[in-house]
């Protein structure tokens, strides 16, 4: 379950070493924009030293540098030998894009002796082609199993102000999620930058659950907790999916058909959900 | 006879001060304070000499005893705690005697009970009458609580009073009676108010911190003790504080009405008894200008003193009321002792204070730290000072998990059934080698610097020398 995802500058020792402990349910390890020109080299270096030397027990996201750039076919020869759960390859536009990355990735794999296609992605998404094109992205290829909104790069792009309310990334945001829900995989929100704005946080982690989004990023391990909470169902949602389960399993005894709870039918998708509800619930019990 | 005196010496010339006595001092007015330095110098230009020092925690503003140890001014000291500049020198061997660390509860005790003798107690009091009424929670130098200064004021044979606001007439509820004090002095200063009491205390913005503190605040709520009547202490510390912060959350969340809150006062706790948290502070010592204001003037935070605080020797001390305490440690080991001794090269850095009583009385003891500082294993098989012992330590959370000591099943059974991260302490103690290696030990000779003993009077550990 990725109810957030923490990004972790990969030239920073400290915050590698405890990247594990903040409360994500995973982890971004960023070769990308934290990470200066001149210390490409030595991130990239460390980040697979931390992957393999700190046994983090959290899902393992590397962000490399752009296609097109004289980093990114370093950043995968370094890394996936490692064996990161997620590669997120950046400033995807097409499902080229997509492809050259998946290719890439397929060599080192076997070259490795990999099992192939064990490497995911979670292309991000942050300019305007990249929206458009967002479906075809998340259909490109069966690696992808997520796609990861970024709100800042987008508003550049599009050339106009990011502001906290967001009504510039509306579209954007309404457009990833009907994409990735079409591909059937997971959508995850842009991070809040307002490393003190809590109750924007939460509004703003509210409003991005309401449209369909799975998660959202982080850029403050402080942030995580109410990311979490959010994303976490309630105790009247754990409730009622368990009222649902007992009913379903009173009229599977009974011999009935149909069934209903507090005066609605309880069909398939609603059991579906039940049981996810449930699953998320024994997952973050007692956790953050 | 007036007890108001012109001067300083002429203050130690009547007390009868002699070479090779004990004066004493509080230490409420912390890295502020000038009292003790002034007193010593005018000892020294009476040319008074071989003195023992029993003064309740020694910090950096009292550097100037370094050189007053090398001209033989000084020749003993007896202390809860004792800061780094003063710390490093001691562990160089510049003192013949060893240091008696005491803690915050023995002091009293021993004072009390005739064990540590006082011959000339000098009590700073931001506010005093001629008379020697005095109190810490008036005038320029407002320290809040005077709870070090009873015993020392009670049972010294001579008590001298030094203030920097003598007010003329009758001070109205005194901390410490006059019929205690046998002189007193007026001075333009006690002490630096910067150094006295920080403006606030401020919650840790360190997310490693942050996740400690959730953990020991859910950790509290899982043990079954937080409930109406819960009782609590904790440091001034970053996390300790955000704990203390996220059990408030909790406590008005659930409406739980706690019974007090206890020790060393900082406005968090200021703040957990204004939002009904707590009935009562019981105040030993204020930490911060919050703390000051609210001794003054709220009748629910209450001064007490460090005997009713922690003496062992006085069976309804407050500390064993205590439900829950959380303490730091500059490391603890797989037996769960604890050391806030010394550094992790030997040299000495601080003290018991009120840690191992606390640690005593609390039902729960709960040392928050994270596993390493600066690639310094904070977790090790060894401590190299025994401050608190491990028998008395109940749970360790790091931001890699919750140890519970194998004398409390019954809290790790809890914690577990709340889904927290319960480990091993062996484990972390493994995972702090992996990260950080191993450190060569400090080198050290065989010279003893300073004597531990528990807050009972027994020794506890010793403290040698350390080789650059």
């Amino acid at each position: 379950m990725r109810r957030t995802m923490l990004f972790f500058p990969g030239n920073s020792p400290n915050m590698l070493l405890n990247a594990g402990y903040l409360g994500s349910d995973s982890l971004i390890l960023d070769l990308e924009d934290a990470v200066a020109i001149t210390e490409k080299d030595s991130a990239r270096i460390l980040v697979r030293n931390a992957i393999t030397g700190l046994e983090y027990e959290k899902e393992i996201i590397v962000r490399i540098n752009p296609v097109g750039t004289p980093f990114w076919e370093k950043d995968l020869e370094t890394i996936i030998p490692v064996k990161p759960h997620m590669i997120m390859p950046t400033k995807v536009g097409t499902a080229e894009d997509v492809r050259i990355v998946s290719a890439k990735i397929a060599e080192i794999e076997e070259a490795c002796g990999m099992e192939a296609g064990s490497t995911k992605l979670i292309p991000l998404i942050e300019t305007a082609l990249g929206i458009e094109n967002a479906y075809q992205i998340a259909t490109a290829d069966s690696r992808v199993c997520a796609l990861f909104l970024g709100g800042e790069d987008l508003t550049a792009d599009l050339r106009c102000k990011r502001t906290k309310e967001g009504k510039e990334i509306f579209y954007a945001r309404t457009r990833i999620v009907m994409a990735a829900r079409a591909a059937g995989i997971d959508v995850y929100d842009t991070p809040w930058t307002d490393v003190e704005d809590f109750d924007g946080l939460v509004k703003d982690a509210e409003f991005a659950k309401s449209l369909g989004f799975t998660g959202k990023s982080s850029i403050s391990p402080r942030h995580i907790p109410y990311i979490n909470k959010v994303f976490s169902p309630t105790e009247e949602e754990i409730q009622y999916a368990q009222d649902v389960i007992d009913c379903i399993e009173r009229a599977k005894a009974e011999g009935k058909g149909v069934v209903s709870l507090r005066g609605k039918m309880i069909d398939a998708p609603i059991v579906a959900r039940a049981v996810q509800t449930l699953e998320a619930a024994r997952q973050i019990k007692g956790g953050k | 006879m007036s007890k108001l005196l012109k001067d300083l010496k002429e203050a130690i010339r009547l007390s009868g001060l002699k070479d090779g006595m004990t004066i004493s001092f509080h230490h409420h007015l912390r890295n502020g304070d000038r009292t003790a330095v002034m007193v010593l110098e005018a000892a020294r230009e009476l040319g008074i000499k071989d003195l023992n020092v029993n003064i309740s925690s020694v910090f950096d503003t009292h550097a100037s005893f370094i050189d007053m140890i090398k001209e033989g001014v000084i020749t003993g000291i007896e202390t809860d705690y004792m800061g780094g500049a003063v710390g490093k020198a001691i562990s160089s061997g510049i003192m013949e005697k060893p240091v008696i660390f005491r803690t915050h509860g023995g002091r009293p005790g021993d004072i009390i009970r005739g064990a540590s003798h006082i011959d000339v107690a000098f009590v700073a009091a931001p506010t005093s009458d001629a008379e020697g009424n005095c109190t810490g929670k008036m005038g320029k130098s407002a320290c809040g609580s005077l709870g070090y200064a009873f015993a020392d004021a009670m049972y010294a044979d001579k008590t001298v009073v030094i203030t920097d606001n003598l007010i003329e007439g009758i001070l109205d509820k005194p901390s410490i009676s006059g019929e205690y004090v046998d002189y007193v002095v007026a001075v333009e200063k006690i002490g630096e108010p910067s150094g006295i009491v920080s403006g606030t205390t401020k919650i840790t913005k360190d997310p490693v911190g942050l996740v400690i503190a959730d953990y020991a605040a859910k950790a509290i709520e899982a043990s079954g003790l937080l409930k109406d009547g819960f009782s609590f202490q904790t440091g001034a510390g970053g996390a300790s504080l955000a704990a203390a912060k996220y059990l408030k959350d909790i406590m008005m969340e659930k409406n739980i009405k706690g019974s007090f809150g206890l020790g060393g006062i900082t406005s968090y706790m200021v703040d957990m008894l204004e939002c009904g948290c707590f009935e009562k502070l019981y105040d030993v010592q204020c930490f911060d200008l919050g703390a000051v204001e609210s001794i003054r003037t709220n009748p629910n935070h209450i001064e007490i003193t460090a005997e009713k605080y922690a003496s062992p020797w006085l069976e309804e001390n407050m500390v064993n009321d205590l439900d829950v305490v959380i303490l730091g440690a500059t490391e603890i080991d797989t037996n769960f002792n604890v050391n806030v001794h010394t550094d992790s090269n030997g040299c000495i850095m601080g003290g018991s204070g009120g840690h191992s009583d606390t640690a005593a009385g609390a039902k729960i003891a709960m040392i928050v730290a994270p596993l390493s500082r600066a690639r310094i294993s904070i977790v090790t098989d060894e401590v190299l000072c025994k401050s608190t012992p491990g028998s008395t330590v109940d749970v360790l959370v790091t931001q890699c998990g919750i140890a519970v000591n194998p004398l409390r099943p019954e809290l790790s059974e809890r914690f577990k059934e709340a889904g927290l991260p319960v480990v091993d302490i062996h484990d972390l103690a493994e995972k702090a080698k992996r990260l950080n290696g191993v450190p060569l030990k400090p080198q050290r000779g065989d010279k003893v610097v300073a004597e531990v003993l528990y807050r009972d009077g027994t020794l506890l550990d010793r403290i040698y020398n350390v080789i650059d």
